[in-house]
Formats: structure tokens, C-alpha cells, sequence
């Protein structure tokens, strides 16, 4: 809203409350608050604390949207308390309010969350500069604009988890790093005085807990406060894995080069030959699933494509413009 | 009116493992009067696929799949949700990086063809909301779904990243929030059922190399639809169709109870309430039987 005047609006607030030394399951309390549009959600949750019940806990210090403690959901969207704007959050889901944790199932106290599951992956990653630092340097080292710039924004991340329990994956595979540990990994990476060469890149190779395992949701993107924009940092380690020769062969690399195999033979893809180009023996465990989709029609053999018309075309362009080899 | 006109990208899926989905595209576009020009050159547009192992590649093919709709001088309308994020993020990508857009014209041109920047790429979805209208919509459904309770599942790479969202859509929707699938639903007189999955991810990228967390995340969708009472799911994107339909009893052992739930295309969805027959609709190629109809 451009207007200077200040307005009010009537709010409920159903809060999660959850005291894990005390209650077996958690609940939700009901605030009904008059509300101002200059006021964040942080705002809100000091209300609470100061004017409905003291013990309501929640992490708070900074109150400039750097330090990445008070990072909530507000009807399942990651926001950072001090960040979020009430107006913005009545504009997008009305006058009635869900105020929960990051993580549901890590509460420990109201919004106050067990991170120790982040900070683990965060660290596992190697989540700083490997080289041989000379102690008695004769020059410093120069690093130019333009290198700096590679870095691409994954430096501002304030690890205030926002993407990390957005992440459906992290939810589901508790091995899987998630895009907070993935963007600080490409920070380190992508950093000429790094020296790490591939050993940060084997880990986040491995299947279950690197990166093969993203959904490509982009929740992470959306989560972040900073635009650190995870998931991008995500293709681009994807990408690096080919690049320094760290990929090797398994079904989520085959799948990826799958594809311009597949492009260039008939424009569009073949799916079942990707299936069985991707899994190689494995194939036989998709064999009742193609039964199932072949009775309905659902499965076009190999000499059934239509293929791309124009497909010289295309296979000139492959040759030409690929830039990546495994 | 001028009769609407778009340049349609099949994607590969429609061609192939959801022939329902072309048949019913084809079926409403004809009751919605909308005249459908199918970009037969196009090729895969690498499904985010392609993107992790060769990114300039990507961008050239997706590229050129744009050149062709805009050498018909038409918009483009994709039926897939990651057709949609790929095409248009490539959009997205050349259209502000003058260098890079050199770059890969360069390539084109090796083939006589150029990406100017001049066609719009939109999902069906959007182009029926944005150039047709809901109340247009309403007012030709002749089988109003009014007895249905009816599961919108979004599906990612609609309604994320949300910066392409707000370039390519006339209201672009929240993807906390998103209401498009629900208004039409409304609008095709059915009942809407409001989950907390119907923006989540279905986990199909996946489907390969973790095929636990893909199979958790589709039957925590159903299993979400179910237990807003739904009659059935529908969703704008084939591959979020594909892993809710074809392998429910993975699902069920996945999320540890029975799910499933007919799910349909959109179009289907708005076929059935245009009065278009079953047969038109493909509702024979479903795995969960669509049994209602």
C-alpha cells in the first residue's frame, strides 16, 4: 500500500503452541488482534508474548533481516518475522492467520525449532576455504570483480533455514543435504582461491544425500529472503559435476545425458528409451508399471515415434552447440 | 472476436504416454474456439533434465522451438508444466542477456533460424483464463460438475519460480496461494477441495534415482485429496498426472495406507463440462479408471 496513513484491520492468529517437556501433542491458540499496516510479523509475535501469554517462545535478535533467527511459516509460506510485511501477508491470505515453526516435527517450544539436522549438513559440506595459505605472502590475492561476481549472490545467505525446511526432500530423506548446504557448497566452489578441487564435489555427488536427489520444486527459491536463489546453484553444481569429471556413470547422470541422446535422435524423446537408458539392468523393476501403462495405451514403442519434423536441424544443432562431455 | 490463435508445443508426453492429454487439448480448444497451430519442428525441451548436464544446449533447442512460433507470429502455449518453465525461462534468460541471446542466434542461425523475443509463451491454463475468461467459460459448460468434489494439484513449475509467473500472466498467482485451477473449477461448476498439497511437489523428477521420496510426496498429494473428500484430482501438468495415475499401489506402500484417486487432465476437466464425449476426452487411457463418466 503507497498510503501514509496508518491502518487497522481485525486478525486471528491460530498459533502453533508445542512445549516438548510438557505436552504430548502440540495445539493451536487463538489471538484476535487488531493489527496496523506498518507492522511485521515479528511484531506480531511480540504482541503475543507481551500482552497474551510470556511463556510464547520464538527467536528473535537483530530485527534487520540479518541474522536469520526468527525465520517462521505464516500459512505454510517461510518468512522471516522481522522481514514480512502484516499488510503484505493480509493481501495474500486474508484475515485469518497460521502462525507455525519452520519444521512442525522439530519443534522443540512454540517456534522454537531444533536446527540441528541444518547445521549438520550445513558443515558436512565443507562450508569454507580449502588452500594452502603462504602465512608470509609477498602479494595478496587479488581476486577481480568479475570472479567475484561468480559467486552470484550464494554469498548472502543468512542461514536462516527458510529453504531448508521448505525443502520437500529434506523432509522425506533425512541423508539429503538440502539447497541452504548446496548453495553454501557452490559459494566455496565456485571461489578461484579454492582448492578443494573435487573432493567437496564427490559428497555432493552421492546418491540420497547430494544432489541427484532434488525435485526441482523450487521451493527453495521461493523460501529465501536474501535471493539466494538455491536451486539455481543446484543446476550449476549439476553442471560442474560434468565439467571437472566428477560425475560418474549411474541412473540420474544417464538420465540427464539421456536426454541429448534421445534429442538427437528423434527431436522428441523416446521415454521408454530413456527408461532403459537411465537404469540399463535396473529396467526390469519398471517392467509391471510399462505393463499397467502399455494396456491403456499409454506407451508408444520405439518405431511408433513421430519424430521432430526439421530433425536435421536439430541434430546440426547438438553437434554444434553442445558444451558439455561425459 | 477475432477467432484466438496460438502456436501449440505438445511436449513430448502428450505425443507418448498421455495421448488423453492431446485428444482433450484438441477437443476443447475446438468447443472453446481457439484455433491450435502445432509446432511439429519442436523438439524436447530437455525437462530440467538436459539443463543439469548441457545448459547452453538447452537454451538453443528451447530456443528454437520459440523461433518457429514466432515465425507464425503467434503465442505460444505449452500443456506441460515443465515445457512451460523451460521454454519460458529461456525466454526469461535471453531476453535480458543481449550477450548470451547473440550467442545462441549464432547458433540458430547455422540453420536459418533467429530468436527475436517476440512471441509470448503461456500454459492452455493461463491462455483460457487471461484471453477467453472464466465468466466465458461458465457460461458454455452445458454438464455443470456440480455433484464432484474436485482436488486442484497445481503442479511446480506453473506457479514456480514465481518471477516468471509475473512476466508471462495478466493477474499472476502466488504460489502460496496459487487460485487459478480452483477458479476453474468453479467455473466448470464443481466443488473445490482445499489441501495443504495441491501446491506441493509430486516428485516425478525423481522418479528414477529416489523413487522412495518421489512415491512419498505423490501419495501424501493423494492421500491429502482423499482426505478433503475428493471425487478426483485435476492438475494442467501430464507428468504430475502420470506419477499420481499409473502406480498408486508404489504410493500406497510409500505413505503405509491405500491411495488413489482418478486424475485428470484439465482439459478433461473442462471437457466433461463443455459436454464433449468421453471418447474425445481418452478417459479409456487412465490407469486409476475414470469410472464416473
Amino acid at each position: 500500500m503507497s498510503t501514509n496513513t496508518i491502518t487497522t484491520q481485525k486478525v486471528n492468529f491460530k498459533v502453533f503452541r508445542f512445549n516438548a517437556d510438557e505436552d504430548y501433542l502440540p495445539y493451536y491458540e487463538n489471538y484476535d488482534m487488531e493489527v496496523t499496516s506498518e507492522e511485521v510479523v515479528l511484531d506480531i509475535l511480540n504482541r503475543i508474548k507481551w500482552d497474551h501469554d510470556g511463556s510464547f517462545s520464538y527467536r528473535r535478535s537483530c530485527r534487520h533481516g540479518i541474522c536469520g533467527a526468527c525465520g517462521i511459516k505464516v500459512n505454510g509460506k517461510p518468512t522471516l518475522a522481522c522481514k514480512e510485511s502484516m499488510t503484505n501477508m493480509i493481501e495474500l491470505f486474508g484475515n485469518e492467520l497460521v502462525i507455525e515453526p519452520q519444521s512442525k516435527k522439530r519443534a522443540v517450544k512454540d517456534m522454537i525449532i531444533d536446527k540441528g539436522d541444518f547445521w549438520e549438513k550445513h558443515d558436512a559440506v565443507k562450508p569454507y576455504l580449502i588452500s594452502d595459505i603462504d602465512e608470509n605472502p609477498e602479494n595478496e590475492h587479488l581476486v577481480t570483480p568479475e570472479e567475484a561476481d561468480r559467486l552470484d549472490d550464494a554469498d548472502l545467505c543468512i542461514q536462516c533455514g527458510a529453504c531448508h525446511y521448505a525443502c520437500p526432500v529434506v523432509e522425506v530423506n533425512e541423508d539429503f543435504f538440502g539447497p541452504a548446504a548446496f548453495a553454501k557448497a557452490y559459494r566455496f566452489e565456485i571461489d578461484v582461491r579454492d582448492e578443494a578441487h573435487d573432493t567437496r564435489l564427490q559428497d555432493l555427488h552421492a546418491e540420497k544425500q547430494g544432489l541427484w536427489d532434488c525435485v526441482k520444486c523450487f521451493e527453495c527459491a521461493e523460501a529465501c529472503p536474501k535471493d539466494v536463489n538455491p536451486i539455481d546453484k543446484i543446476t550449476k553444481l549439476h553442471q560442474r559435476l560434468f565439467t571437472e569429471g566428477v560425475a560418474t556413470s549411474n541412473v540420474a547422470t544417464r538420465h540427464a545425458v539421456g536426454f541429448k541422446h534421445s534429442i538427437a535422435k528423434n527431436g522428441v524423446l523416446d521415454e521408454g528409451g530413456m527408461v532403459l537408458y537411465s537404469e540399463r539392468a535396473a529396467v526390469v523393476k519398471h517392467i509391471p508399471l510399462a505393463f499397467n501403462m502399455f494396456k491403456k495405451g499409454k506407451i508408444v514403442p520405439p518405431w511408433g515415434i513421430t519424430k521432430s519434423e526439421n530433425l536435421d536441424e536439430i541434430q546440426k544443432l547438438v553437434k554444434s552447440s553442445s558444451t558439455a562431455k561425459f | 472476436m477475432e477467432k484466438l490463435k496460438y502456436a501449440l508445443f505438445t511436449g513430448c508426453t502428450a505425443k507418448q504416454s498421455t495421448p488423453e492429454q492431446m485428444m482433450s487439448t484438441m477437443a476443447v480448444a475446438e468447443k472453446l474456439g481457439i484455433e491450435l497451430v502445432e509446432l511439429t519442428e519442436a523438439s524436447c525441451c530437455g525437462a530440467s533434465h538436459l539443463q543439469d548436464y548441457d545448459d547452453f544446449l538447452s537454451l538453443v533447442l528451447n530456443a528454437r522451438n520459440i523461433a518457429y512460433a514466432e515465425k507464425h507470429g503467434l503465442t505460444m502455449v505449452t500443456i506441460c508444466n515443465t515445457c512451460q518453465l523451460n521454454t519460458a525461462m529461456t525466454k526469461h534468460r535471453l531476453d535480458k542477456d543481449a550477450d548470451l541471446k547473440a550467442r545462441v542466434n549464432e547458433k540458430l542461425a547455422e540453420v536459418g533460424l533467429e530468436y527475436k523475443g517476440t512471441s509470448q509463451i503461456t500454459h492452455f491454463l493461463y491462455a483460457i483464463i487471461d484471453d477467453i475468461g472464466l465468466d466465458k467459460v461458465k457460461e458454455m459448460v452445458v454438464t455443470p460438475l456440480s455433484q464432484f468434489n474436485i482436488a486442484p494439484f497445481y503442479g511446480c513449475h506453473n506457479i514456480r519460480p514465481s518471477e516468471l509467473q509475473n512476466e508471462t500472466h495478466k493477474t499472476p498467482e502466488n504460489p502460496y496461494n496459487p487460485t487459478s485451477l480452483d477458479d476453474l473449477i468453479i467455473a466448470c461448476g464443481g466443488e473445490t477441495v482445499d489441501y495443504e498439497e495441491k501446491n506441493k511437489c509430486c516428485g516425478f523428477h525423481v522418479e528414477l534415482q529416489a523413487p522412495h521420496t518421489s512415491a512419498v510426496l505423490a501419495g501424501k498429494a493423494v492421500a491429502g485429496a482423499m482426505d478433503g473428500n475428493a471425487d478426483w484430482i485435476v492438475t494442467p501438468c501430464p507428468l504430475c498426472h502420470l506419477k499420481l495415475d499409473t502406480q498408486t499401489d508404489h504410493l500406497s506402500k510409500a505413505v503405509g495406507r491405500d491411495v488413489a484417486l482418478p486424475v485428470l487432465h484439465m482439459q478433461q476437466m473442462i471437457g466433461l463440462a463443455l459436454g464433449c464425449s468421453k471418447e474425445e476426452l481418452g478417459l479409456k487411457h487412465h490407469v486409476e479408471t475414470v469410472d464416473f463418466v
